[in-house]
Order: C-alpha cells, then sequence, then structure tokens
C-alpha cells in the first residue's frame, strides 16, 4: 500500500475512533436538512436547489473543522517528526491527510442523498442536475478541505489552523456575492476566482471544464503549497 | 561498501543567527554503539534530526550507509530506525494498531509482519499492553514502544535520542540491556547526558558542547585523558585538630590538594587529589599510621567519566558564543 494511503487509513480511523465524524456529520446533516426543509415546504417545489445553494456557505464550516487538527496537530504534539522520518515523501503525507478529510466528505454528503430520495418521493427527479451538483460538491468540498489541509500545515495552532482555513474559504466564497459591487475591470478576476460562481455552473447541470479545471487548480496548488510548507523544516 | 555505516564531514546547522552544530565531523563504524553526550542544548538532538533527514544540513555533509542524507532521504530512512526525543506518539491508537501502521509504513511484506510485531512485541516487553492505547500507558512503556517501532524493520542503523529519559530505574535497566543486546548487530547512536549510561552501554563517546565536537574516544581512553587520581579517607581524630592532619596530609608527597569534607563524632573525612598517576594509598596509610590517627576508611577512586565530561564541556563554556549571522 502506498504510504499516502496508510496515513490516510490511520486518519480516517481517527476520525471515526473519536468523536469529531459523529459531531461534524450529524451537525452538518442537521443543519442542512433544516434548511433544505424549509425552503422545501416554502417553495413547495421538489428540487435539490436549495440544498445545492446552501453547501458552498456549509462547507466554508465544515471544511475548516474537519482539516484543523491534521497536520497542526501532528506538529504540536511532536508527532510529525516520527511520521516524516519513516520512508515517506512529503506529499504522500499531505495527500494522505487530504484523502482522508474527503472520505469524511464523502460519508457526510452520502448521508444528504436522503434529501435525494425525499425529493424523488415527492416528485420526479431532476437526475441531472442533483448528480452534477454531487459532482460539483465534491469538487468544490475538495478545494476547501485542500486550503484546510494548507492552512494546517502553516501553524502547529489547531485554532489558529481553523481561522485561516476558514478567512480564505469565507473570502473566495464571498467573491462571488460581493460581484455587483466590484469594479467592471476587476470582475472577471474576482468572478473567476469565486468558488460560488463555478459551483452554480456546476449545480444547474452544467459541467463545464473551466470550472472542473478551477477546482483542480485550487486542489493542487493548496496541496503544492502545503507540502512546501512541510518541507520548509528543511530549508537550510 | 566499507563497514562505515554513518559518516558525517564538518557538519553543520545554523538556526537563523544561532548556530546549533558546527562543523562536526565523525564516523560511526558496523556494530558500534555510540553515546553522544553533552549538556543540554548542545547540538545532540538537532544532529541526531539531521541524520535521520528531518532537517536538512546548513553546510557539510553526512552520509548513512552509503547514501546522502539530503540528496538521498529516502533510502537513507528506510534503514534507520528513530526513536526520538520525548516519544511522539499517536495517542489514540492502540499499541498493536501503531505497531501495525509502522509496519505499513514501513512497506513490510502483510503475510510476514504480524509475526514480526509479535517477536518484537515480546522483546519490547509490550506483549501485555497490547491492547492499550498509547495515551494510557505509562511513561516506561510509551518508551519501549517507541524502541519498538524503530526497530520493526529490522534497520541497519538505530538512532535513538534520550532513550532512557523519564524512566524508572528498573526500566532503565531493562531498555539499557536491550539496546547493548541490538548493538550486537546494529549500528547504534544513541544521546543522553546521563553518563552511567554511556558508560553501561556504549563502545565508543562523542561529547559535543556548544554545537561542537570536543572529544571522540572509548570510555577507557577518555577517563585516562584525565591524569591522577583522588582518595578519600576517615581517620579518628582523638582530639587532634583538624587543620593539622590536614596540613601533615597535605605533605605527603605527590599530594597535590587536600580538603576536610566532613567531620562527624570525632570522625574526620578528607578528600586527597594525587597530581599522578603514582598510587599513594601506602604513604597515606603510612602517614596515618606514623601520627597515630586509628584510619577508619581509605578509598582510591578513579577519575569518573563525570569529571572528564564536566572539564570538556565546561572548558568550552568559557569561550565566547560563536554565533554568526
Amino acid at each position: 500500500m502506498n504510504p499516502a494511503l496508510v496515513i490516510s487509513k490511520r486518519e480516517i480511523r481517527t476520525y471515526f475512533n473519536s468523536p469529531v465524524a459523529y459531531i461534524v456529520v450529524t451537525v452538518f446533516t442537521i443543519v442542512f436538512g433544516f434548511f433544505f426543509f424549509n425552503n422545501l415546504f416554502v417553495e413547495k417545489q421538489a428540487d435539490m436547489r436549495s440544498f445545492f445553494s446552501l453547501a458552498p456557505l456549509m462547507f466554508c464550516f465544515f471544511a475548516p473543522a474537519v482539516t484543523m487538527r491534521l497536520l497542526a496537530e501532528e506538529k504540536g504534539s511532536g508527532t510529525i517528526e516520527l511520521l516524516i522520518t519513516m520512508p515517506v515523501r512529503d506529499w504522500e503525507v499531505v495527500l494522505g491527510k487530504w484523502l482522508a478529510a474527503m472520505a469524511l466528505l464523502c460519508t457526510t454528503l452520502a448521508l444528504t442523498m436522503v434529501f435525494a430520495i425525499t425529493v424523488a418521493q415527492l416528485g420526479p427527479l431532476d437526475k441531472g442536475p442533483a448528480v452534477a451538483g454531487y459532482v460539483g460538491l465534491l469538487l468544490m468540498g475538495g478545494s476547501y478541505i485542500a486550503i484546510g489541509v494548507m492552512a494546517s500545515s502553516f501553524t502547529r495552532n489547531q485554532v489558529v489552523s481553523l481561522i485561516i482555513a476558514f478567512g480564505i474559504c469565507f473570502a473566495l466564497f464571498l467573491f462571488g456575492k460581493v460581484l455587483p459591487f466590484i469594479p467592471d475591470t476587476f470582475k472577471p478576476i474576482v468572478s473567476f476566482l469565486s468558488t460560488d460562481t463555478h459551483f452554480e455552473n456546476v449545480s444547474r447541470g452544467v459541467i463545464d471544464s473551466r470550472d472542473v479545471v478551477y477546482y483542480l487548480s485550487v486542489i493542487v496548488v493548496s496541496l503544492l503549497l502545503a507540502t512546501t510548507s512541510l518541507e520548509s523544516r528543511k530549508w537550510k | 561498501m566499507s563497514d562505515l555505516m554513518i559518516r558525517v564531514e564538518s557538519l553543520t546547522k545554523d538556526y537563523g543567527p544561532f548556530r546549533a552544530v558546527d562543523k562536526v565531523t565523525f564516523n560511526v563504524r558496523k556494530g558500534e554503539v555510540l553515546g553522544f553526550l553533552g549538556p543540554n542544548g548542545a547540538g545532540k538532538s538537532t544532529t541526531m534530526k539531521m541524520l535521520t533527514c528531518y532537517l536538512a544540513p546548513t553546510s557539510g555533509r553526512a552520509t548513512v550507509a552509503g547514501h546522502d542524507v539530503y540528496e538521498d532521504s529516502l533510502a537513507v530512512r528506510k534503514r534507520l530506525g528513530y526513536l526520538p526525543e520525548d516519544t511522539p506518539l499517536y495517542r489514540d491508537m492502540t499499541v498493536l494498531e501503531y505497531l501495525q501502521f509502522a509496519a505499513e509504513m514501513r512497506q513490510m511484506d502483510p503475510s510476514k509482519s504480524p509475526a514480526r510485531i509479535k517477536e518484537v512485541g515480546g522483546r519490547c516487553g509490550l506483549t501485555d499492553v497490547a491492547g492499550k492505547l498509547v495515551g494510557e500507558l505509562s511513561k516506561g512503556f510509551r518508551q519501549r514502544l517507541g524502541l519498538a517501532q524503530a526497530i520493526l524493520h529490522d534497520p541497519d542503523i538505530l538512532v535513538l535520542d534520550e532513550p532512557t529519559s523519564g524512566l524508572d530505574p528498573n526500566q532503565i535497566v531493562e531498555i539499557r540491556r536491550l539496546i547493548k543486546e541490538l548493538g550486537q548487530e546494529k549500528t547504534v547512536i544513541l544521546s543522553t547526558h546521563i553518563l552511567p549510561e554511556v558508560q553501561a552501554t556504549c563502545t565508543r563517546i562523542l561529547i559535543i558542547s556548544g554545537g561542537k565536537l570536543v572529544a571522540d574516544d572509548t570510555p577507557e581512553a577518555l577517563r585516562a585523558r584525565e591524569k591522577g587520581s583522588r582518595y578519600r579517607l576517615v581517620v579518628e581524630s582523638n582530639g587532634v585538630p583538624k587543620e593539622a592532619i590536614r596540613e601533615k596530609l597535605a605533605t605527603i608527597s605527590g599530594v597535590a590538594n587536600c580538603q576536610t569534607i566532613a567531620t562527624e563524632a570525632g570522625a574526620l573525612a578528607f578528600a586527597l587529589d594525587g597530581g599522578g598517576t603514582a598510587d599513594l594509598r601506602r604513604h597515606i596509610f603510612r602517614a596515618a599510621v606514623d601520627n597515630h590517627w586509628p584510619l577508619l576508611e581509605l578509598v582510591r577512586e578513579s577519575v569518573s567519566l563525570e569529571e572528564v565530561f564536566r572539564n570538556l564541556t565546561t572548558r568550552d563554556d568559557d569561550r565566547p558564543e560563536e554565533a554568526r549571522p
């Protein structure tokens, strides 16, 4: 087994051996469920749109919460030293951590499938946007989690890591919301940087390569920065 | 490849303007148990961190089993077992889970690792606590687990940073025995600031102070370096003033220094420093008989490693700190 997978296996076990996974997953499904059914009954429309429109904001809280300890705790308690002196490359450590948080995200998303099932019971479910929406959620969640892993690699303090990650995620989310107030010259850039804009496309059922490239770039760049930050101990 | 397992050439590490390790050079041959000695903050751990590829040297180079620690660190790490200072282990895993994790990280053959884990666990005395959480273990067991994970993949080289710190005397004896055993087949570097430890386990001693290597020798040779010996004697005073006795003792040829160290109920204890290598016990006894002091005790103490250590490391502290930007 690749060391990255060994590390993610260990992290997943840690998530589910401690209350972290259960608390986070429960809280998020409850909050999601509340807003989702609220909208469902008000609008009396059996679709997933309200769920998907909530997700970008919810993930701003979810991702930092599940990623804050990944590297910061190892740095704080010194276990990183033992981990990194095993025959493992730095990027494998980072990737393993990211994969573990992704597994938790997938668990949460799997539980939200009950919304899709509910909608399908109430009326015909528009499958295209639903499937695309979930793909979009995975991409967006992956980006936020990558940002969280990166923030966690910057510090040995979990609270600091949480705040950095939340700041970045929330800024990227906000870019999409403040668009009307931005001067026209900067609009394309701000709109491009916003996770929200890209997610709107995806949740409408359109999987555009530009959006996929955007999310993948955020993931790759964040994980590379996390690796660099881990490697910085070796700077001469 | 020769039997040189570790080769360190003018290894230097700067933390900002502070030079933690300053041009340290040494070699370690196969089968040696090398004791790395020095006061706290002398650069022992930093040197070990460079050897285990956790930190990169600022300048100089180190090769482990023929592989450079910076260029070829993965190959180095495969052949190393490392026990960091304070044994940082994941507290939320059980002992068995931790060893399984280590085995997987080391890419051990899954069909053979359970047997190996069992063997190593038995050797380190972990069998009874296999199901316990690491966070609930006592310091002694944690240390043993740290050692177990270091030797799990049967590495050629073991780097142990203060393997016996925080253990009770029984555990210390046990760990030392284990290290000695391991030293017969492996190359071991261990750091400590406890002197009896190196005497008990090491075949060679490096003393480092202020980042610099100040001695590199066998324990015997190091002791022989410091000339002279010390005598401790207790005599019954029978009313003779202690000053008179002290003066008489100081006149014995070969005695460089004489001090009163204790007085109690008519008995006086003195410490004599013999400058040369000659045995002065005969002369001291003669002096006692001639002066009619009943001799209660006479012991010759050879210079301990402690004194060698103190001399080498304090001499160094007087030197102005060489901090470079």
